[in-house]
């Protein structure tokens, strides 16, 4: 357990010179992203390529996007906390930590899609309770704070840990691990409050998975538009968040393993695991999406139907198509068999997924708005370079910060491995003997 | 590079001095009213806030100056007298400066009233069907429904469906909620030929970027209108108010007038059997009607 403590607290000690590049390489793409942004504040929204009558473009579709990926979190961290699965040990920290970093670039995308950020407080001063985007700014508000606060207790024991193994740590750091762990001392009682609090915590992400995925759906959902305007949106986009959230949190997981040399904690089970998850929710999503499009066509009312063949067979088939391929066509395959689950396809699947996830959302936004119910011209949309400067800025900047993560906490939480290997048998033991008949 | 009139710096925004507080002052949208609709919401929790609303709405309904005819505002436009020319387009954008579109960007078009043409009928016996469409001002707007600020709101007052560029975060939700693509956005600051001028309304403000605009009925000229027939001391005549696109309609195809008033020239023409409003499926009840073209 001591070697396995060492090995977690490595990164801590000092930074690889593959981070460092890392790092730099990423800094460099946020910085190019921020001039990107400031740009766009300078001269309008017209540096986009958003027009009428496609108003809304991948700015959106980033911010779906990281609604969905911080969904992983807390079925990763909170579900399988409450369903005491054991393997989900070495992954509570680092699907906490994809949640709590996802979320702000879901706002901060919101932000670059205003065409007035600064009037951003307008929000705050004169709300309006009737709008879908009021609940949005809301469900996503109350998603962080939770989320934040959820994250925030799992880490105290480890804070407290880093305190007593790196006392001669200075500045930020060292100021940090003395202000936050608290007067945490790890005695039995603390741990039992401890397992409380996250246990409660849990059932309230729950519930706010289910309720901002729905938010976020209704933006759309609630609107006239052809095409959004489908009961089908709230369940479609939970199973949308959770499976491209699955996928990130293997690709953060496999990405872990390999630099800090983690084959010991995170082991192949434990992908293997992941992968099952992976493919129950890309099932459902493909179950989904079947129901959606034959209940479109059967029903064939021209206004949907002109908007599913767009999708199908229109401009946007390239697209629909690949997002077909790369989210179900080959992912789930290889999902499929456990000989095939091996660690490396897992990777390339999730690679596949969190690709064919942001064409998914592309394709649910951009279609049904190059329509429009009367005959005008039929719309288009290409997002320029600021858009896409500032799309691979907030992807470097999400990354950055999970890096720099790793260099002041331990990436796996510390004390629920301990716990896994002291008190978990037991508990498993004694719960499995409870589901036994009494002779 | 921005051009303004001579004689007016641009301020902040690029808009004319003054012109943030004309916007800030006029047309706000009562408090009362969002308040109202809080308690429609059943927003539990808020009732203090709520009753305090509602006791100013007592109070402004015992206020004098506010009690004002409420009127209706619609348009008709006669299909069979529509020859199709856009020149209520050309209108438009003069009388509301409304700039042109920075490098022929289709997509980035303003035009307050287009003029959507349909081909209906197959070749040899095709024939293109004009529908010229201003803001519909609808009874049940979807737009003002998903605006996260108020920033949009129907002046019940007058039964327009209005703008508060001051408020508005630019967002466009109500955009894409508008069935009928009547709402614009300004995508850059207003970019004018040097040849323009003076040529600028000085009675309709400037919108700076980043904001959603549409038409407003002539709102300037509704607003002088009644300035006028306060100070006469009488109601606002049938006929009076005359938007920018009504007058200079060539075919005289387009009326204006309060629908409240049932002797109103336009109460008479939409009772005539040959009216009908646009994509109603929707249930948005638009304010402007059209009468179907007769064919000699």
């Amino acid at each position: 357990m001591i070697a396995i403590q060492e090995k977690l607290l490595k990164p801590i000690a000092g930074a690889s010179k593959g981070y460092r590049t890392a790092v730099t390489l990423l800094a460099l793409v946020a910085l190019w992203g921020l001039f990107a942004w400031i740009y766009q504040i300078t001269r309008g929204l017209g540096v986009t390529g958003m027009n009428k009558p496609v108003l809304w473009g991948i700015y959106m579709v980033n911010f779906i996007f990281f609604v969905g990926v911080a969904h992983a979190g807390a079925l990763v961290s909170a579900v399988l906390r409450l369903s005491r699965a054991e393997w989900r040990r070495p992954f509570t920290r680092l699907a906490e930590a994809v949640t709590v970093f996802s979320l702000p670039f879901a706002a901060l995308s919101i932000f670059a899609d205003l065409g007035r950020p600064d009037r951003f407080f307008h929000l705050v001063l004169f709300p309006r309770l009737n709008s879908p985007i009021l609940w949005d700014v809301m469900a996503v508000t109350l998603y962080f704070l939770s989320s934040l606060l959820f994250f925030y207790y799992g880490l105290i024991p480890d804070i407290a840990l880093c305190r007593g193994q790196f006392p001669s740590a200075t500045g930020l750091r060292g100021w940090f691990y003395r202000k936050f762990a608290r007067t945490w001392r790890g005695t039995p009682e603390e741990t039992h409050r401890l397992n409380r609090i996250t246990g409660g915590f849990s059932v309230w992400l729950v519930i706010l998975v289910v309720a901002v995925s729905t938010v976020v759906s209704w933006v759309f959902g609630l609107s006239y538009k052809p095409g959004w305007h489908t009961a089908i949106f709230g369940p479609y986009f939970i199973t949308g968040a959770l499976f491209s959230g699955v996928a990130v949190i293997t690709l953060v997981a496999a990405a872990a393993r390999r630099s800090f040399g983690l084959g010991e904690v995170i082991k192949p089970v434990h992908f293997d695991n992941l992968g099952k998850l992976l493919l129950t929710l890309g099932l459902v999503l493909f179950y989904l999406t079947v129901a959606e499009y034959v209940t479109t066509f059967y029903g064939a009312q021209p206004e949907h139907m002109a908007v599913l063949s767009a999708r199908v067979g229109g401009q946007f088939a390239p697209l629909f198509w690949s997002m077909i391929v790369l989210c179900f066509v080959i992912p789930l395959p290889m999902l499929f068999r456990k000989k095939t689950r091996t660690v490396r396809n897992m990777v390339i699947a999730s690679v596949m997924i969190v690709i064919g996830m942001w064409i998914e959302r592309f394709i649910i936004m951009i279609p049904p708005q190059t329509l429009m119910p009367l005959p005008y011209p039929l719309g288009h949309y290409t997002p320029t370079w600021v858009e896409w400067s500032i799309t691979a800025a907030f992807l470097a900047t999400f990354t950055l910060l999970l890096l720099g993560f790793t260099r002041i906490f331990p990436i796996v939480s510390v004390w629920e491995l301990k716990e896994g290997k002291t008190e978990a048998p037991a508990e498993v033991q004694k719960r499995v003997a409870a589901y036994q008949p009494e002779v | 590079m921005t051009h303004f009139p001579a004689g007016r710096p641009s301020s902040r925004d690029g808009l004319p001095e003054g012109s943030e507080e004309i916007m800030k002052t006029d047309e706000k949208i009562p408090k009362e009213l969002t308040r109202a609709q809080f308690l429609k919401l059943g927003g539990a929790g808020l009732a203090a806030i709520a009753a305090g609303g509602l006791a100013q709405r007592a109070l402004a309904k015992e206020n004098p100056g506010q009690k004002a005819t409420r009127r209706q505002w619609a348009m008709v436009i006669d299909l069979t007298r529509c020859i199709g020319c856009e020149a209520c387009t050309v209108a438009c954008q003069q009388e509301n400066n409304t700039p042109p579109a920075p490098h022929a960007d289709v997509g980035r078009m303003r035009a307050w009233n287009q003029v959507i043409f349909k081909e209906e009928g197959e070749t040899p016996f095709a024939k293109i069907k004009y529908h010229p469409r201003p803001c519909f001002h609808c009874e049940h707007p979807s737009c003002v429904k998903v605006c996260p600020v108020g920033a949009t709101y129907r002046d019940e007052k007058r039964g327009i469906v209005l703008v508060d560029y001051a408020r508005c975060i630019g967002c466009r939700y109500c955009a894409a909620n508008c069935p009928y693509g009547a709402r614009y956005f300004n995508w850059s600051k207003p970019e004018w030929s040097k040849n323009r001028g003076n040529a600028s309304n000085p009675g309709v403000p400037m919108r700076p970027k980043g904001v959603i605009e549409k038409c407003t009925f002539c709102i300037q000229r509704i607003r002088a209108a009644e300035e006028r027939a306060a100070r006469e001391g009488r109601e606002i005549r049938d006929g009076e108010v005359v938007p920018a696109c009504n007058q200079t309609c060539m075919g005289r195809a387009r009326f204006f007038g309060d629908l409240n008033d049932p002797n109103s020239q336009v109460s008479k023409l939409i009772r005539s059997g040959r009216a009908y409003r646009l994509a109603e499926h929707y249930g948005n009840e638009p304010n402007v009607y059209y009468l179907a073209e007769v064919r000699p």
